[in-house]
């Protein structure tokens, strides 16, 4: 397969600038815990993997990161904010973007990116716009209604969108579960140049394991809502045995499964 | 702070824009209701000659009014969910109170062409001219909207807990209320138990103002003054609802559940 190395020149200089931090951090839905106590950090110009089989809190931790869901106990600060007290001016400086949301599927293209370049307030909206779906081969699909595209199309849109405000911080949720081998690798290739020349810090989910291992420079392994582990790939692998991430995230998937039926028969 | 109002209340112009069922709501329901009180209106003044003509008209007008203006608060937070659009504005950097305030103003723009619209036909069908009651209406009017804001901000409250399953919501709750407002008719006619519900509501005071107006060219400040303060106290006991119900869905996550289903 054909894959782009995110190669950090970050790590390789020692760099050490932690633009996001996740302290204890637990959220409880009707006293079952989907994270428990999890900490872990971003470093500026970094990208960060989180992994783990359905169901072990990935969403729910990219929810709390972004503040969609209140921590049961813990704290996310970013740029050195809270993120439950100034919401507004650290979301002016991140984005995100998932497989699972889409824009208003009843607006053109265009009109759904001007409203949310309005909504981040960017200078030069027009040209913003035209050289961000220049650069995700879209320019043709701009006056087309966003409900009318196919979920390929959709999620570099949805890419597009998330870059409008030069974030320095991108959370991206499965972003290449919709597309072909052949656009997926260019969007890795654009990931991992903003990366390089914004220092843009990313956050990373995906169950491509090939993919994970090429583009993060670290991973967090979460499994039943808590770190399994984390470190580089290399350190995890070492750590467990495993001879490639695909033997792992299998393994840890089926001792997740185990728990959940374990659960169900102990209730 | 300007700039992403602006921003809501454009993603709205572009929907409308493009949708012909949405310009058809804010005009055909409206036609339709306007024909069918009107014709029943001039069919009993026919029996009882009086001002029951400008009595129906000028209810059906203004109840459209807070109508209009609670629906298209809730409804544009709905659409955001059935566009699966809504962690997208909770993402950016919008504040509550700007996701409000656009919506509200939207609702005001909806609000004024629905009436102009009604206007002009109740005047070329019916022969009612809504300008000859005088600009004394024009407070009463802008303390429907306001009230239609707070029921608003209650459905919202809902919708944003329950999520789809109280959709029904939106078109439900004005009618909720409907009976004890006297829209159509004086509320010294309801029966001494209900009233003091009547008059917990602003949307009294303006209907009995409208009354006032239409029937004796009076324009009585102290409805006006009431419906004005019960206003606030709508406003802030609605906009607390609100508040409290965003904190349980950030609490409770349900916003994250309702995208996923």
């Amino acid at each position: 397969m054909t894959h782009t190395t995110c190669e950090s020149k970050l790590q390789d200089n020692n760099y050490y600038e932690p633009v996001l931090q996740a302290k204890n951090l637990s959220k409880a839905f009707n006293l079952k815990y989907a994270i428990k106590d999890i900490s872990f950090h971003l470093n500026k110009g970094e990208i960060l993997g989180i992994l783990g089989p359905n169901g072990a809190g990935k969403t729910t931790t990219l929810h709390l990161l972004l503040g969609l869901i209140k921590a049961t106990s813990g704290e996310v600060n970013i740029f050195g904010l809270n993120i439950d007290k100034n919401r507004s001016e650290i979301l002016s400086r991140m984005n995100f973007s998932s497989a699972y949301i889409s824009m208003p599927y009843n607006l053109s293209v265009m009109d759904n990116l001007i409203v949310f370049s309005r909504l981040y307030q960017i200078k030069k909206l027009k040209e913003k716009i035209s050289y961000l779906l220049n650069l995700f081969e879209i320019e043709n699909l701009k006056d087309k209604i966003t409900g009318s595209l196919s979920s390929g199309q959709n999620s570099r849109v949805n890419l597009v969108k998330a870059l409008l405000n030069e974030p320095e911080i991108l959370l991206l949720d499965e972003p290449t579960a919709s597309l072909d081998p052949d656009i997926a690798l260019k969007v890795r290739t654009i990931l991992c140049d903003i990366r390089e020349k914004n220092r843009t810090s990313i956050i990373y989910t995906s169950h491509n394991m090939e993919e994970v291992e090429n583009m993060c420079d670290r991973l967090i392994f979460l499994a039943n809502g808590k770190i399994l582990i984390q470190g580089t790939t290399n350190e995890i692998l070492a750590k467990t045995g495993k001879s490639s991430l695909e033997e792992l995230f299998i393994s840890v998937s089926r001792e997740q499964s185990q728990h959940n039926i374990n659960d169900i028969n102990e209730e | 702070m300007f700039e992403r109002i602006y921003a809501i209340i454009l993603r709205f112009v572009y929907l409308h824009k493009r949708s012909m069922p949405r310009i058809m709501e804010i005009m055909f329901w409206p036609f339709m209701n306007l024909l069918v009180w009107g014709f029943l209106s001039v069919s009993i003044e026919k029996m009882t000659s009086s001002t029951i003509v400008s009595y129906l008209i000028g209810g059906i007008i203004f109840w459209d009014v807070l109508y209009r203006s609670q629906q298209s608060v809730s409804l544009s937070i709905t659409d955001e969910f059935w566009a699966r659009n809504i962690i997208n504005l909770f993402i950016s950097p919008l504040k509550t109170y700007e996701l409000v305030t656009a919506i509200c103003f939207v609702g005001l723009i909806k609000s004024v062409i629905t009436t102009t619209f009604m206007a002009i036909l109740a005047f070329f069908i019916f022969n009612f001219s809504l300008l000859n009651l005088g600009w004394n209406l024009l407070p009463f009017y802008m303390n429907l909207i306001i009230f239609g804001w707070a029921l608003g901000m209650f459905t919202m409250g809902i919708i944003f807990r329950y999520g789809r399953a109280a959709e029904a919501l939106i078109w439900g709750v004005p009618f909720l209320i409907q009976p004890f407002t006297g829209v159509f008719y004086p509320i010294s006619i309801l029966p001494a138990w209900i009233q003091p519900i009547s008059y917990s509501f602003p949307s009294t005071y303006i209907f009995e103002g409208m009354r006032n107006v239409i029937q004796n060219n009076q324009f009585d400040v102290h409805l006006l003054t009431n419906a004005f303060l019960l206003n606030i106290v709508w406003m802030i006991v609605c906009g607390i609802f609100f508040g409290f119900m965003l904190n349980q869905v950030r609490e409770k996550g349900y916003l994250s559940r309702q995208i996923i289903e």
